[in-house]
């Protein structure tokens, strides 16, 4: 379906680019992409690809907004507190952009409802808050063979890479396991700087439109670190690990399942 | 000895007071661990099992190289290198 006048002046500075133009933007609207988590990096990722005009958006979250959230979670508003944040975040979402279907599921993303959810989207961005939803996603991810793009934040360091399954290496290839719960106490007390949440969702929601549009050299294959404190950006290789569970030659992982629970906090004294 | 240069995640750097990169001697990764437990002890439990192999969850690069795909904690170095801890973080 070609563009309405309407969506042809909202998408203007889209479709003056070449690299999108309209058919571009008509991928984008075809597009169907799934936003792990309405929180920190979900809110500016969510946010840009409604702006972006991303067809179809699903949103996964189980929490509700807490005041201490709108420090970096921008898609929610003070009077949002105590309310489901897919519930607050659908309604910014289609307030910025009503023509979009924004779909959201507030249950806890599990096992038993990790593929189904998953396999409704083209590409998936994974904002969530802790390990075991991390391995979880990225498990069902290798097998729908869906992109997954992942970020991390933590005080002032970020960490951003795209993992195509198949075609580079997943997140158990860069972490082979979740630091174990002895090693990772307390998620809440760390702290982290309210703005790096956008640096990080930002570079989450840029890397899906690239997948989208087929355009540019995504962060596959490739860390990208970002420490807020020295204003740096650093890349570090990612390889494929020949023996990675899920996506190596001999997979052991075959559906998606628990992982041992843990926090966000890896080795932090 | 080569002096490389240790870039200090933000999880481990209260231990190393607060520094964000250490200039370290040591010839391989092995031996800059040993170094930066010396100085500052308990670095190395936070980096390696008991077994001695470095954890699955945290990644250490030369020059943006992981050693997993070198030759690990064996992986020589040169003067100048850069060597990079990187844990798994999970906040979002």
């Amino acid at each position: 379906m070609i563009l309405s006048e309407e969506e042809i002046q909202r998408y203007s500075r889209h479709i003056l680019l070449p690299e999108v133009g309209g058919p571009g933007q008509e991928k984008i609207r075809a597009a169907a992409i799934l936003v792990v988590g309405a929180g920190g990096l979900g809110s500016p990722a969510a946010f840009y690809l409604a702006a972006a005009g991303v067809g179809r958006i699903g949103l996964v979250d189980d929490d509700v907004v807490e005041l201490s959230n709108l420090q970096r979670q921008i898609l929610h508003t003070t009077a949002d507190v105590g309310r489901p944040k897919v519930e607050s975040a659908r309604e910014k979402l289609l307030a910025l952009n009503p023509d979009l279907a924004i779909e959201v599921c507030g249950e806890r993303l599990g096992a038993a409802n990790v593929l189904d959810l998953i396999e409704a989207y083209d590409v998936v961005i994974d904002g969530s808050d802790n390990f075991p939803t991390r391995y979880l996603v990225n498990d069902a991810c290798v097998l729908l063979g869906r992109p997954l793009v992942h970020g991390s934040i933590y005080r002032f360091e970020g960490q951003a890479t795209t993992l195509v399954a198949g075609d580079g290496p997943c997140y158990r290839c860069l972490y082979p396991d979740p630091p174990p719960p002895g090693l990772a106490p307390g998620c809440q007390e760390a702290g982290v700087l309210g703005v790096l949440a956008g640096t990080i969702g930002v570079v989450q929601a840029t890397e899906a439109l690239k997948l989208i549009l087929g355009r540019g050299r995504p962060l596959t294959g490739r860390l990208l670190v970002y420490d807020a404190l020295d204003l740096s950006f650093r890349e570090l290789r990612v390889r494929r690990d020949p023996g990675c569970p899920v996506c190596g030659a001999n997979p052991v992982i075959r559906e998606p399942g628990a992982v041992a629970a843990s926090c966000s906090r890896a080795i932090g004294a | 000895m080569s002096v490389v240069a240790v870039r200090i995640p933000a999880p481990l750097r209260r231990l190393c007071g607060g520094a964000a990169v250490v200039d370290c001697h040591g010839g391989d990764i092995a031996a800059v661990i040993a170094a930066l437990e010396e100085r500052y002890p308990g670095l190395q439990e936070r980096l390696c099992e008991e077994t001695g192999a470095l954890r699955r969850f945290v990644n250490v690069y030369v020059n943006g190289e992981d050693v997993r795909f070198l030759a690990g904690l064996a992986t020589p170095l040169r003067e100048g290198d850069e060597v990079s801890i990187v844990p798994a973080i999970a906040g979002g």
